[in-house]
């Protein structure tokens, strides 16, 4: 007589390939807000580290039992999208984030800030010498805007 | 910024002004101003003139190729000396504002030379 063995759904890997995109798409929206795991965003690292342990527990479920678990072409596929989700991610962070121009040019400590004339909000022009009358520091704030 | 606004006391307890740049328009800025519930004093560089005048110009940095500024602070004291610089290496490590207040008060401590 044959004997009919249901093979069980691998979870590791559905939620490792969860918890990979919850690590790449969890930084703008939320850990942004945090200067503890903005400067680095080491929260999202931990959580690919997670991903990554479960989806190798996944992949060796699906290979070394398959006679008991499933997952060995959805295995894969979660692998390697999660390795390339994984890879976005550090490209973003480690390279396009950095890919700013060094600023050899800047006033250093010591030397004179260059005298400016900019518009304010309400289309007034407001001069460095202005904003340094009547106050000990001036502290010059420049953002990328928004556009 | 928002760090910064929520400490805007602590800076004007030191006599001390914030202002932020960027190439964004007035008009933008007093948006975000709005949305943000923002109050220290925006400054509107369309054409990059100043951004480019401290060095810190991005040439075509913004999204549609714009030229806009990498993210620089400088403390500027009374006499228009530059006396403390953050020129970050990443646009996502931001100053937090307990830098620049300890790099002031570093300063005050300092007997000043003349």
């Amino acid at each position: 007589m044959e004997t009919v063995t249901r093979r069980s759904r691998n979870w590791p890997l559905w939620v490792g390939f969860a918890t990979a995109l919850l690590a790449a798409f969890s930084y703008v929206p939320f850990f942004v807000k945090f200067p503890v795991t903005r400067d680095f965003p080491w929260a999202n690292l931990v959580l690919f580290l997670a991903a990554g342990c479960l989806l190798a527990i996944g992949l060796y479920r699906a290979f070394a039992q398959p006679e008991r678990y499933r997952g060995k072409i959805s295995g894969v596929i979660f692998g390697v999208l999660s390795l390339a989700v994984f890879g976005l991610f550090c490209f973003g962070v480690f390279w396009l984030a950095r890919n700013i121009p060094r600023a050899e040019t800047a006033p250093r400590v010591g030397q004179r800030a260059p005298e400016f004339t900019l518009t304010g909000l309400d289309g007034n022009s407001v001069t460095l010498s202005q904003l340094r009358q009547g106050n000990r520091f001036v502290v010059l704030i420049f953002y990328r805007g928004y556009w | 910024m928002r760090s910064f606004e929520r400490r805007l006391a602590e800076f004007r307890a030191r006599d001390t002004e914030i202002v932020g740049i960027s190439v964004d328009s007035g008009e933008e800025s007093r948006k975000l101003c709005q949305s943000q519930g923002y109050t220290f004093t925006f400054l509107s560089d369309p054409r990059a003139e100043t951004i480019r005048a401290y060095g810190v110009l991005h040439e075509h940095g913004g999204e549609r190729g714009q030229d806009i500024a990498r993210p620089a602070e400088f403390l500027v004291d009374r006499e228009g000396t530059v006396r403390w610089v953050n020129l970050t290496e990443s646009i996502l490590a931001r100053l937090r504002p307990d830098m620049i207040l300890r790099a002031m008060d570093g300063l005050d401590a300092e007997p000043r030379s003349r």
